[in-house]
């Protein structure tokens, strides 16, 4: 690894102006932050110092042209953390890459100190510099964006599993209310939520209400056969219920053959044919007194 | 991540052991219980093909990302004899063999992916994909 | 060579399967059963799939073969256990295995089996429903 001698004007400028770099640094991505609030300071402070701490061990040993190297794999983790916190608080992608870029006024300030009166010395050196912030800058939007991607995908699959509520009916019978629009991503994790759930709780029947679905097209339909089928499979039936007449109307149009498979126009409907099923039937009894 | 591997493909062994290979590298990357599931179950109709109908060949288990995505993809190789009519092997309930008929077509609609080159005399190359 | 061995509980036979599945396991799974089936006269079969971790389209026929093959030796069999992520491949697969039996456990399959034979029942083992 050959020291250049650009190495050694960026190394030497950070290295003997450290503390005031820091200082500058620090004021001027607050002045640029509003959200990033005074709570944060000792973070900031934090992120800061290891950051220079690393970028200077990269540039004293390093390949300024090769930034794959293995030099900077510390100063690409602290880049990547400070990425990441940034992102999951919500912050713009300006906001995030404002921590690198906002090291180059300090940074440039230091390097005319050093170059003191020496035009040449100072663009090359600040030629230099600029060219590795803006990578490392670049790289903390690419992380952003990834962290943002993963973020968006939590909250879909959150979503997912927050619509898809089993409940048990009585021992043996559970019940899965579907309400809003079904498309083919949410189907599927229905079914799989529902399948995992017979299994658990040991439930040979399973209705499927979907008194709260608005439109029933030839994909549903089918999702909603192939659900039926693998709890068929597992020894377990479904019944569907809460077929609107149009929904019924669709299926008959649409050619779906449903087969074997027992329907309900409604939910009680649907518990009464449990309960037969299951040799469970309602007694009248006296009410129980309400205090 | 780990890189792409090939395995043989000459016996029944190498099946089961192919078919673990991809559910450990599947569950590696993420892909859900039932996406594992679905790809070991195409990896098994298509290297079982492979095996019995191509006369041996290879599996190429290769890791795919996409951004935030990932995925694995399975390339099953033969020098066998290879299809005449693919149209007709595509077909749901067709077989050549003591199977059910389903192992190309259901392979293909337990994939994401789904690519079939086959020149008669030369071989067969089936590629699938499965993305988280 | 290896083999998948089968218990015998009266008039039943129970199998269950714990290895990873191949074709020829299969297949001497299929000859052994039918073979004991005759010799034995037993009036049901249960296999405990619930260890198995994919069911292709080899071993989809070989459990509908067992299923049909021991309705013609006058033997009901169940098939019990099969995992969720199993029954939703083998449904995308195109496989629906029409006309075999299926209980969530060894428990409920034996039930299924003791309504299909008829044998009388010892003791009371309905779940007792409360609410």
């Amino acid at each position: 690894m050959t020291t250049t001698q650009q190495n050694k004007t960026l190394y030497s400028a950070i290295e003997t102006d450290q503390a005031n770099i820091l200082t500058e640094w620090i004021a001027e991505q607050k002045k640029m932050m509003s959200q990033y609030g005074q709570a944060k300071e000792q973070e900031l402070t934090q992120q800061c110092q290891t950051f220079l701490q690393h970028f200077l061990a990269a540039i004293r040993e390093g390949n300024l042209d090769n930034m794959q190297s293995p030099e900077w794999r510390a100063t690409y983790a602290v880049l990547e953390d400070v990425a990441t916190i940034r992102g999951e608080m919500g912050l713009s992608p300006s906001e995030t890459a404002t921590f690198v870029f906002s090291f180059k006024r300090p940074l440039f300030a230091s390097l005319a100190r050093m170059a003191d009166g020496n035009a040449e010395a100072l663009a090359a050196a600040v030629w230099e510099a600029t060219t590795l912030l803006d990578r490392l800058g670049l790289y903390t939007t690419e992380v952003y964006t990834k962290i943002r991607e993963g973020v968006i995908a939590r909250q879909q699959e959150d979503m997912l599993e927050l619509s898809t509520p089993v409940v048990t009916l009585a021992p043996g019978i559970l019940a899965l209310p579907l309400i809003g629009t079904l498309d083919s991503a949410r189907t599927q994790v229905v079914m799989e939520t529902l399948l995992q759930t017979i299994m658990e709780t040991g439930s040979t029947i399973a209705i499927i209400d979907i008194t709260g679905v608005p439109t029933v097209d030839t994909l549903v339909a089918q999702h909603l056969l192939k659900t039926v089928t693998a709890a068929r499979l597992m020894g377990a039936d479904c019944i569907i219920s809460g077929i609107r007449p149009q929904i019924a109307q669709t299926i008959v149009h649409l050619g779906v053959e449903l087969g074997d498979i027992a329907t309900k126009a409604t939910l009680a409907g649907a518990f009464k044919l449990a309960l037969d099923r299951s040799g469970l039937s309602i007694v009248k009894t006296k009410p129980a007194l309400q205090i | 991540m780990r890189n792409s591997e090939t395995l043989p493909l000459t016996n029944e062994s190498d099946i089961i052991f192919a078919r673990r290979e991809v559910r450990s590298r599947g569950s590696e990357i993420g892909l859900s219980l039932v996406d594992v599931t679905k790809l070991v179950t195409a990896c098994s109709e298509l290297a079982r093909n492979t095996v019995v109908y191509g006369g041996g060949g290879t599996v190429t288990i290769e890791p795919l990302s996409n951004g935030v995505r990932k995925g694995l993809r399975l390339i099953f190789e033969d020098q066998g004899p290879g299809i005449a009519d693919l149209n007709l092997a595509l077909t749901d309930g067709y077989t050549s063999g003591s199977g059910m008929g389903l192992g190309l077509s259901g392979a293909r609609r337990l994939c994401n992916e789904f690519e079939i080159v086959s020149v008669v005399g030369q071989g067969t190359k089936v590629t699938v994909a499965k993305w988280k | 060579m290896e083999r998948i061995p089968i218990l015998r509980m009266g008039d039943y036979l129970l199998v269950t399967i714990q290895v990873d599945m191949h074709d020829r396991l299969a297949m001497a799974l299929q000859d052994d059963l039918t073979a004991r089936i005759a010799k034995t006269g037993a009036q049901g079969v249960l296999i405990d799939i619930s260890s198995l971790e994919i069911v292709d389209s080899f071993i989809g026929r070989i459990i509908s073969n067992i299923s049909g093959m021991s309705r013609i030796l006058d033997a009901h069999t169940v098939i019990v256990g099969m995992q969720p992520a199993v029954a939703i491949t083998l449904v995308e697969l195109g496989l629906t295995l029409p006309g075999v039996l299926t209980a969530l456990d060894v428990e409920k399959g034996m039930a299924l089996l003791r309504r299909l034979v008829d044998v009388p029942e010892e003791g009371d083992d309905e779940d007792n429903a409360e609410f």
